[in-house]
């Protein structure tokens, strides 16, 4: 039942079948515009959160007790 | 062959009170009844035949706890087929028994526009600003934990312990995309700042691997023999080593990963050489490094990534699906599920950043990392416990989970409708339908049967033994053309397999 470490290697570095674009080691390109998007995403994130978070965090979170549950 | 896996999810939600003196069961308690809104409509649930206490391994000597069952809080069914009640103080919606993966997403998105409800509804009865606000996580941080649990129908003919040790190693690394993420550790003698972040809101809280608890002592596999259902035919297995997720691929994920490995075991195709020597160990090992290199021993004395353990189950998982194809999850999600799966799996080891549209854990981390970095500041800081407890905060206006840009499955609409209407494919449906036709006429109603009152006879219990009956499929034109209670148990009688 057990692949060999080879075969099993060799799915597990394949990529999901949906995606057809070869990826070599000389093509970082899409790679890179991805990373720059999370990135730019993630910025705008930290850029609005504190507007959100609650405005003591201290006090909050050591208020946050909870009863046990299941 | 594997049956169907009928499935569902249950969540308690913690919650915290803010400018009201209110305690915890309270608390919950109002929620739901701001939800339900006027009580002469209600339907009580039915706490008949209830035995959380009875043990998949049989009867077994010395001190066991079983669970108390709180017949005195607010507990009721709704329209939908769920059941919303107050448990251990807090709040807990169970999704109705759905016949797919992509129902019990479905299902689970409407139980938080449910909690949503009842937290905007609340707010309105609450003098002076006062709110109760609801998170959808499973720990406090200072070592207090509540569940978020799912429930598998499995064939009572697979032996106990064969299901309990070929489960086990999904149980255990199945986190790695179904994980919600946390900052800090919990595990008795943590020290603070040791463990910054971790997969698992769960993880520190497993201390056996199989056993009846689910409030101390928690057991990996859990062996609460309490159906619902035929006994003589099925099993429920109640796993309770989950985290809610609020992805609903996350979601997706855990459930239907979940329900390919349960058919797997049932058709005796997963083999016995992924056994964990130390289950308990390793699921603190895998919770505790978001590296995901930590290797874990195998009973065998070879030693396996968590990721190397789910490219094995999925590997056997699609040698499974070819050989007995995949009815007992539907082909559709079960080519979905396997589909999602490989991906995750690509994405955790190539990319993990790439799979933070999917993996709570990863969004959750991203968070916390960007801000730690952005501030300077300490793994310790209450700032990053505050991202932790607000990712799963269901106001939307604080959600930060709704921020992260997490891919969704159902859309708002559908998710609307599942509020009130029950799925159509397991006895949830009669259930619901009942429920939203005739509640004037129901006097309580559990997951395996509803009792009527139509006036001058005794009350009419109808019994739903079989999760796969009481569909519309079977019953909707029955339930349709009945105009009352009474018509209905009428006709019940003269029509056998409904």
């Amino acid at each position: 039942m057990v692949l060999p470490m080879a075969e099993r290697t060799k799915k597990q570095r394949t990529a999901p079948q949906r995606d057809t674009t070869p990826v070599s080691e000389g093509d970082a390109t899409p790679k890179t515009e991805s990373t720059d998007r999370l990135k730019a995403e993630l910025d705008d994130l930290l850029d609005d959160i504190d507007e959100v978070l609650e405005t003591n965090a201290e006090d909050f979170v050591k208020s946050y007790v909870q009863k046990g549950g299941q | 062959m594997a049956i169907p896996k009928v499935c569902g999810i249950e969540t308690e939600y913690g919650i915290v009170v803010r400018d009201a003196e209110l305690n915890a069961v309270t608390a919950s308690s109002m929620l739901i009844n701001a939800f339900l809104g006027r009580t002469e409509t209600r339907t009580a649930w039915d706490f008949f035949d209830e035995q959380p206490g009875n043990d998949a391994r049989g009867l077994l000597l010395g001190e066991i706890l079983a669970p108390e069952v709180e017949t005195h809080l607010v507990n009721t069914v709704l329209t939908n087929g769920a059941r919303y009640y107050v448990d251990h103080a807090h709040p807990e919606c169970s999704t109705p028994e759905c016949r797919t993966t992509t129902e019990v997403v479905l299902y689970d998105r409407a139980a938080e526009e449910i909690m949503r409800r009842s937290m905007t509804r609340a707010k309105d009865l609450l003098p002076h600003g006062g709110e109760i606000v609801v998170y959808k996580n499973n720990s406090d941080g200072k070592g207090n934990s509540y569940g978020c649990h799912e429930n598998f129908l499995v064939d009572r003919a697979v032996p106990f312990g064969r299901l309990v040790s070929q489960i086990t190693p999904h149980f255990v690394t199945r986190q790695v995309f179904c994980g919600a993420g946390k900052v800090g550790c919990e595990s008795p003698g943590a020290v603070p700042g040791d463990i910054a972040f971790q997969l698992s809101q769960r993880a520190d809280f497993f201390e056996e691997e199989v056993g009846l608890e689910t409030t101390l002592k928690r057991p990996i596999v859990n062996t609460r023999d309490e159906p619902h259902c035929d006994p003589t035919k099925y099993r429920r297995l109640h796993v309770i080593v989950g985290d809610a997720n609020m992805s609903e691929v996350a979601t997706f994920l855990k459930v239907g990963t979940t329900a390919i490995v349960l058919s797997m075991i049932e058709d005796d195709a997963i083999g016995d050489d992924l056994m964990l020597a130390h289950p308990v160990t390793a699921i603190r090992q895998v919770s505790n490094d978001p590296s995901l290199r930590t290797s874990v021993a195998m009973a065998n004395g070879k030693r396996m990534t968590a990721l190397d353990i789910q490219w094995q189950l999925l590997e056997r998982a699609r040698s499974w699906a070819d050989r007995y194809g995949m009815d007992s999850v539907t082909v559709d999600d079960g080519k979905r599920i396997l589909e999602e799966w490989e991906n995750v799996l690509h994405g955790l080891e190539t990319d993990p950043l790439s799979v933070s549209n999917v993996v709570d854990w990863v969004a959750k981390k991203r968070l916390v990392d960007g801000y730690a970095q952005r501030h300077s500041l300490e793994p310790t800081d209450a700032r990053l416990k505050l991202i932790d407890l607000q990712y799963s905060d269901l106001r939307r206006d604080r959600s930060l989970a709704g921020r992260c840009g997490l891919r969704t499955l159902v859309d708002s609409s559908t998710v609307e409708q599942a509020i009130d209407t029950p799925p159509e494919s397991t006895r949830a449906y009669f259930r619901g339908t009942c429920l939203a036709r005739f509640s004037a006429d129901i006097v309580a109603a559990n997951w395996d049967s509803i009792v009527f009152d139509v006036g001058k006879d005794p009350l009419r219990r109808i019994p739903m033994m079989e999760p796969l009956r009481g569909t519309r499929h079977l019953t909707g034109e029955l339930l349709a053309s009945c105009a009352t209670a009474a018509e209905l148990i009428a006709r019940l009688g003269d029509t056998p397999g409904t």
